[in-house]
């Protein structure tokens, strides 16, 4: 049944999950992630679904414990933060490399190294340009809300499967700790062996059902004609991801000489950073990017014909801010703003910084 | 109507569950609600503050540094939060172990001795629900009965035998309330 609650995003992401049928959590704890763990560990989904929750020896184990669930086709899911993903990276990038669907969440906090535990948006880089090796990328999701860290389970494990590929849903500490009113969605049932087969039978592994062809799941080709092959087939989902499911939402843009550009929690503290510029006579606007893979490119260049300059807002040093350079080519002026080490900006340290780099007197 | 609220003091005074409760009071009344703890290594003894923000509009940014109201539960936090109130807000504080009182003038001002009443009602632990009613007293931005529905929520239900003992604290808080300055 639904159900209207007050919770942190790291505890919606985890009851989202046990709603949304899925089938196992593997993870490990880390600050500012553990209660997604720890919630999942006090529900004991597999009393109500049947969903294995399993905390991991290591962040390792888990990538590798997914990637041998995904295998074989169910819906399997794991999440940590900045250094737990880092180690991750082998894993989801074999993922990438085998096609295989899965969820990982990263809670991003302050780096470099163990860095802090607080809110940061530095693993930015990590997340849109590889982190791990080889040609691939991931479609990463940018939740802004309690909400969106509930809703974006739903909409991620959609992506994994349509695609085959693994799925990053970005937050950090800023949206895990915080609560907010969420609506969390019916109980959804998992998948029934019979309908995975259905579904899944021409790729995963769960056994050779009625004699069927071996399927083989590998990130392995040593003749180089078949890796390339294989490296343009993923480039080929990319594309079509650009094609079919960027995301990303307009505030105020309509009459906007100026924009923002800013994602997840900074995209909510520099929403009212555009109110407070509306106050003071600017016509501001805020371009959110949802997904951070695909990247709203298009959207950007068709905004240069209106707006005389782009700030690009995040918690790191200028990540984001290159992808929006590109995206421009140079027809307005891009800048950057942001705390890191895990300061939070302030609405008012943005509207600053929108008057003396953007705005200009 | 949006209301910036921070509330900040000891770490094990109740800070966050008075957030909690506060939040849980404003969705049962079907407003937009958010609750941003300051989290890190603070244990018990530290100090903690939560910016809990009730709106009858989407909420942009959860964490703030100006406030229309705080309520102050040690020094620290007063040094830290009373300039950070806007002109014209409401300033809240519990006076014990307070040695230097609020100054400004171009806000409101009130008292409420949450530790005393909390203490002579025989329960220290029912001291932020004390502390909650005087915010109510100050700011009747939820009603009572919204209060308790929070409450109703946020309490695991083998806690809820003790609903009634947390009204009363809240009553008693909204009884106590002193007020050092009007604007």
């Amino acid at each position: 049944m639904a159900e209207l609650k007050l919770m942190k995003g790291n505890e919606a992401i985890a009851e989202a999950a046990i709603r949304a049928g899925v089938d196992a959590y593997f993870g490990y704890p880390i600050t500012p992630q553990s209660e997604v763990i720890e919630y999942l560990m006090s529900e004991q989904p597999e009393h109500r679904t049947g969903m294995v929750v399993l905390q991991a020896e290591s962040e390792v184990a888990a990538i590798n414990m997914v990637y041998g669930a995904a295998g074989t086709g169910k819906k399997v899911m794991t999440s940590s933060s900045s250094p737990g993903i880092s180690l991750k990276q082998e894993g989801i990038s074999y993922l990438a490399g085998a096609e295989l669907p899965a969820v990982i969440l990263n809670v991003v906090r302050g780096g470099p190294g163990l860095g802090t535990i607080q809110p940061s948006q530095a693993d930015y880089f990590q997340s849109v340009k590889g982190g791990g090796h080889g040609d691939y990328r991931l479609y990463v999701l940018a939740p802004a809300s309690v909400q969106e860290m509930a809703d974006f389970v739903d909409d991620a494990f959609e992506m994994a499967f349509k695609y085959k590929t693994p799925v990053l849903i970005l937050s950090d500490g800023l949206i895990g700790q915080m609560m907010e009113k969420v609506l969390l969605k019916d109980q959804k049932a998992r998948l029934t062996d019979k309908e995975l087969q259905e579904r899944h039978g021409d790729w995963a592994t769960f056994g050779r059902v009625g004699g069927r062809e071996r399927n083989i799941i590998t990130s392995l080709d040593l003749q180089s004609e078949k890796m390339e092959n294989r490296v343009h087939r993923l480039m080929a989902k990319y594309k079509r991801m650009e094609e079919e499911d960027l995301r990303f939402e307009k505030i105020k843009c309509d009459d906007a000489d100026y924009l923002i550009v800013a994602y997840g929690s900074s995209a909510r503290i520099a929403q009212k950073t555009v109110d407070l510029a509306r106050a003071k006579g600017h016509k501001v606007g805020l371009l959110r990017p949802i997904t951070l893979f695909p990247y709203p490119k298009k959207e950007l260049m068709e905004m240069t014909k209106q707006v005389k300059g782009i700030l690009s807002v995040e918690l790191n040093m200028g990540q984001m801010v290159e992808d929006i350079r590109l995206a421009v080519e140079h027809k307005v002026p891009v800048e950057h703003f942001g705390r890191t080490g895990g300061i939070i900006h302030t609405p008012e340290e943005i509207l600053k910084a929108l008057e003396e780099k953007i705005i200009k007197g | 109507m949006t209301e910036e609220i921070i509330i900040a003091g000891f770490g094990g005074q109740g800070v966050l569950s008075m957030g909690k409760i506060l939040a849980y009071s404003g969705i049962m009344q079907d407003q937009e609600v958010s609750w941003m703890p300051s989290y890190g290594p603070e244990m018990r003894g530290g100090t903690a503050n939560v910016t809990v923000i009730l709106s009858d509009e989407r909420i942009s940014s959860p964490y703030l540094t100006i406030f229309d109201t705080a309520v102050i539960l040690n020094q620290q936090s007063m040094d830290k939060f009373e300039k950070s109130l806007k002109p014209g807000g409401t300033l809240i504080y519990d006076p014990n172990g307070i040695s230097h009182h609020p100054t400004r003038k171009d806000i409101n001002i009130y008292r409420i001795e949450g530790s005393r009443l909390a203490a002579e009602m025989g329960n220290t632990k029912i001291f932020n629900m004390v502390i909650l009613g005087g915010f109510l007293a100050a700011r009747p931005i939820v009603k009572i009965e919204n209060v308790i529905e929070g409450l109703k929520k946020s309490l695991p239900e083998r806690y809820h035998k003790l609903i009634p003992l947390n009204q009363e604290a809240i009553t008693k808080g909204m009884d106590s309330l002193e007020t050092v300055q009007t604007i």
